[in-house]
């Protein structure tokens, strides 16, 4: 079923995780990214694993749903981290013909797919408690600096609650329209690649009609509600930087000062 | 003054090119506030365009139309227009523009800049209204067809406007959710005065409505209570337009030669009509 894709999914909760403001959220997840990615030595890369964890810990969602979120990278986590074996510097410690595998090269391994793991898991935790509508409004919050330039803001926002709202719309009807066609004996599941893809013509031309008419009415109810743009609008639901949202930047603050010292005073490893 | 007022509208879709074709041909219509008026017609009968016209989505070729004595064509009014007149379309599901019921309904009075925390209050009891605030934090898309469409009438109801123009609220829901919808726009109607203008073609819907006008080809054919409209059935077929179910009933058994005491609009009505009937052929 295409209706089960679960991208970007958001878990509801009580925690800290949930109730945190989303606008730091987001930063909090740029920062730990970062953190991930300067770390120069094996303590400041488990520090900010740690941070990452201690997020997820947080956030009270069983750590089944994170593994489950690692499940469609593996293959790249695995691939990357492989090649990087080969791909070291200095003295080898086995070789056989072209393929050198040095100290070097398997430390730069384990740091590769520390990251990228680490990586997905820090997003994961930002959607997993984060709702899309908080999510956009935080974004618009965040990026209204932009719109001093002339960057249309509001409507990109507007946009993305506006797309979210319909992709479970929109795969609904993908899967009735599919059943309609397979019911009239089309047949999508074999032949070559491209007389697969060919079969997927006559999904799409309905399903891009009907969307089409889908947004006339939707701008038809939403200019009946009196939309007219971001000028002059309110919010129900205001974004508030509370207390627990201090305290959580303080303790990441906190955690920024440990990691410099860790990633100064001890030698980096690995390839540069 | 009628709180709105059609006067001589002409309306023609692509106006300005060749194949212009017009719609609606100079149409009067005035309605109350507080009034519950169902809109008959057959499809492209000029319903729907009505709907359009009556907050200003549509202006008028030729002739007005009049919202509290605003003008729809005046460029600079259309706000206040709209924030009496709300619409609701038939498809339930592409008139919610949030992914979270509450913030649906919380669109409308947000985009006229209301105060969060009236807005707050509003959205609570326009969803209590439609007897759909245990939903306020579910996806629209995991609701049915009938409560999606009282999610959608909760959004105009939030704007606080005095009347609903509902375009074939119904057509597209199962028996159960159009009795939800017809309970609930009923209720408004009578327990907050609101303004309604129901467009159907179900004849059964129409009796509910204090008043029934019947439309076609872009004029309108007959205006009174649905007694004084469904009385004349020949007329109706003659317009190729259905009766109520418990009229159609009764006409035929009166065509076979049945004198029946009067004609039924309703089930209940049919039934005690029947009751009333075999008790005076028994005696």
């Amino acid at each position: 079923m295409i209706s089960d894709i679960t991208l970007g999914q958001y878990f509801p909760q009580k925690s800290l995780m949930h109730r945190a403001d989303p606008r730091m959220k987001i930063c909090l997840v740029i920062y730990a990214i970062v953190l991930l990615f300067v770390a120069g030595n094996f303590a400041s890369l488990a520090l900010a694993v740690a941070y990452i964890g201690l997020g997820m810990a947080l956030s009270r969602i069983p750590l089944k749903l994170y593994l489950k979120s690692l499940k469609p990278i593996l293959f790249l986590v695995a691939f990357t981290s492989v090649l990087n074996i080969f791909y070291g510097t200095g003295e080898p410690l086995w070789q056989w013909g072209i393929l050198r595998v040095t100290a070097n090269g398997l430390i730069t391994c384990v740091f590769v797919a520390v990251r990228i793991v680490a990586l997905i898991l820090a997003s994961s935790v930002l959607t997993f408690t984060t709702s899309p509508t908080q999510l956009t409004d935080a974004i618009e919050r965040l990026l209204k600096p932009l719109s001093k330039l002339g960057v249309p803001i509001h409507e990109f926002a507007m946009m993305m609650t506006i797309a979210l709202r319909f992709v479970p719309t929109l795969l609904e009807e993908t899967d009735k329209i599919m059943a309609a066609q397979k019911a009239r004996g089309a047949d999508m599941e074999s032949g070559s690649l491209a007389q697969r893809i060919r079969a997927l013509v006559p999904v799409l031309i309905p399903l891009f009609v009907s969307a089409f008419r889908r947004a006339f009415d939707l701008a038809t109810a939403m200019e009946s509600r009196c939309y007219h743009g971001g000028e002059g609008r309110t919010k129900m639901k205001s974004l508030s930087f509370g207390r627990s949202d201090w305290m959580v930047a303080a303790a990441s603050l906190a955690a920024l000062a440990a990691f410099v010292a860790l990633n100064l005073l001890l030698p980096a490893v690995g390839r540069p | 003054m009628s709180f709105i007022q059609a006067q001589q509208v002409r309306f023609s879709y692509d106006a300005e090119t060749v194949d212009a074709r017009e719609v609606l041909h100079g149409v009067d219509l005035s309605i109350e506030e507080g009034e519950f008026v169902a809109l008959l017609g057959h499809n492209g009968c000029g319903k729907s365009t009505m709907a359009k016209l009556f907050n200003g989505m549509l202006i008028p070729t030729a002739g007005k139309v009049l919202v509290g004595g605003i003008d729809t064509s005046v460029e600079e009014t259309q706000l206040d227009v709209r924030r009496q007149v709300g619409l609701v379309l038939q498809n339930p599901d592409n008139q919610l523009v949030a992914g979270v019921v509450e913030e649906d309904v919380a669109f409308g009075p947000e985009n006229l800049g209301v105060e969060p925390r009236e807005i707050r209050r509003r959205v609570d009891e326009a969803l209590k209204a439609v007897d759909m605030y245990e939903y306020r934090e579910h996806a629209p898309h995991k609701l049915s067809g009938g409560q999606k469409q009282r999610v959608a009438i909760a959004g105009i109801i939030a704007m606080e406007t005095k009347c609903i123009v509902l375009d074939e609220p119904t057509a597209m829901l199962d028996p159960r959710g159009r009795t939800e919808v017809m309970e609930t726009i009923r209720r408004l109607n009578r327990e907050k005065g609101i303004t309604i203008v129901l467009i159907t073609h179900y004849m059964d819907e129409a009796v509910q409505a204090g008043r029934v006008v019947v439309m076609d080809e872009g004029n309108i054919l007959r205006d009174g209570t649905p007694r004084e409209v469904f009385s004349d059935v020949e007329f109706l077929k003659r317009h190729d337009l259905d009766v109520p179910q418990a009229t159609e009933l009764a006409y035929r058994l009166t065509a076979a030669g049945i004198k029946l005491p009067e004609m039924p609009l309703g089930v209940e009505e049919c039934v005690k009509m029947f009751r009333r009937y075999l008790r005076m052929e028994t005696h």
